[in-house]
């Protein structure tokens, strides 16, 4: 049996891993920082991959015009020669100070990381899975109530109602088909935002009479808390009905939530982390916030912001990491020490 | 031109609304607790609002990608629901009221 290791040390710690968690990377990098980031995602980017990735964006410096998806592309260029270390699905969940005076950060999933430095970079806060406006939904959670799809045999012999239109909707109705009792999907309209792949997909299982597609609203749970007997659901054509069902896996998409950074210690201003000007520094010495989570007079919430806020916070960063070494000033188009760094020297 | 916005609490607020500006930019330009977590592309609904039902049949019909938005992510839809980064302020609007929607709340 292998264990994986789930416990590191390094020289910071970025939580999210967005546009500006990325170029952290690679200003801490020329300063010889190394780097793990956090993101309850699964892959990088943030919002500019999780909302728009194909929506331009016309004010990043020298790109007349550039989608969120190649931005993110161009960063993960690069930072390349830094090798960061991704830690991906997790969400940051608490930070405590060792005994050496380090900060350790703890994950949900119980990955620790201990750094002289965090720096946070989680712009609107963690993506969270939006709920349907079911009464009482929340004492259902966890038992037969699920947003997302950690381990696919949990949902074997289930008698499950999936619920939403959209791509993960779709997929994990066809991924679970074959293991689950029996499926539904349940759609407020008999139209999908989904890859059309997988919406024929899921009409030839509904054909062969393999699976259950129903248009309607979820209106209430039936159950006695936390398991359920079975789904109110309500459509204009045919009224209210029930649906009978042991499991509800709901994907009405993400949104952001500030989430366990409230509980880090810090001091906040309506929801957002106030940090100096100087060096992008929390109420908490060695923790910086930087780009759309910070807050400090005449912040604008603009990727470039955040991109010059990293690099200041590196200066002062490198002064925690390396507190016996004197920081120069170099330029990448000059500097032969910085060239190496980024294997481009001759 | 003015915009009427009713808050969470059913507070009626009354904005100064601006020409070519989208209604969710002048509700979080005025500090209303509106979350428009994608920031105007049409993808998150989250700047939903509920039109007066005497404006509903003022403003432009719903696009596809505001439709869709509306049908797949948005929690309490009613057939007067919009998302209100899709709302441009303009001389015919003046007067506008909505009311902001739950799920469109900040944190």
């Amino acid at each position: 049996m292998t264990i994986e290791k789930n416990e590191f040390v390094t020289d910071a710690i970025i939580i999210g891993a967005g546009p500006v968690g990325l170029f952290a990377v690679f200003e801490l990098g020329l300063l010889d920082i190394k780097a793990h980031l956090i993101d309850i995602l699964d892959r990088p980017g943030g919002q500019c991959t999780e909302l728009y990735p194909e929506k331009p964006i016309y004010d990043i410096p020298a790109y007349p015009v550039i989608g969120g998806q190649e931005l993110t592309d161009n960063l993960m260029k690069q930072i390349e020669p830094f090798k960061p270390t991704f830690h991906f699905s997790q969400m940051a969940e608490s930070v405590t100070k060792t005994e050496d005076g380090k900060w350790k950060v703890t994950t949900d999933i119980g990955t620790t990381i201990i750094a002289p430095v965090i720096i946070i970079a989680a712009g609107g806060g963690s993506f969270m899975p939006k709920k349907p406006s079911i009464p009482n939904i929340e004492s259902y959670e966890g038992q037969s109530v699920f947003y997302a799809v950690r381990k696919m045999e949990q949902f074997r012999d289930k008698n499950l109602v999936i619920a939403g239109g959209g791509d993960s909707a779709l997929d994990w109705t066809i991924n679970l088909q074959p293991i689950a009792k029996h499926v539904t999907l349940i759609h407020r309209r008999d139209d999908f935002r989904a890859a059309p792949d997988s919406v024929n997909k899921m009409r030839e299982l509904v054909a062969e009479g393999k699976m259950t597609l129903k248009i309607a609203d979820l209106v209430s749970i039936n159950g006695d808390a936390p398991n359920m007997t079975g789904l109110n659901v309500k459509s204009k054509e045919e009224g209210e009905s029930v649906v009978a069902c042991d499991t509800l896996l709901a994907f009405y998409g993400l949104t952001m939530k500030l989430g366990p950074i409230a509980n880090f210690g810090l001091n906040l201003h309506e929801n957002l982390i106030p940090v100096d000007t100087e060096k992008f520094e929390t109420s908490e010495k060695g923790i910086f916030a930087i780009g759309d989570i910070n807050y400090y007079p005449g912040k604008l919430k603009l990727i470039l912001s955040g991109f010059h806020e990293a690099a200041l916070m590196a200066q002062q960063a490198f002064r925690y990491i390396y507190p016996d070494k004197k920081l120069r000033f170099q330029y990448t188009t000059s500097s032969s020490d910085l060239q190496s760094k980024l294997g481009v020297k001759e | 031109m003015k915009l009427y916005v009713t808050d969470f609490d059913g507070v009626e607020h009354e904005l100064e609304a601006i020409e070519g500006w989208r209604v969710m930019e002048i509700i979080c330009d005025y500090g209303l607790p509106m979350k428009a977590d994608c920031g105007g592309a049409c993808l998150c609904g989250t700047c939903h609002v509920y039109v007066a039902p005497e404006w509903v049949d003022k403003l432009y019909p719903k696009s596809d990608d505001e439709e869709d938005r509306l049908l797949d992510d948005v929690v309490e839809v009613k057939d007067n629901s919009r998302l209100s980064c899709q709302i441009l302020m303009s001389d015919a609007l003046d007067g506008l009221r909505v009311t902001m929607a739950p799920g469109s709340k900040k944190d």
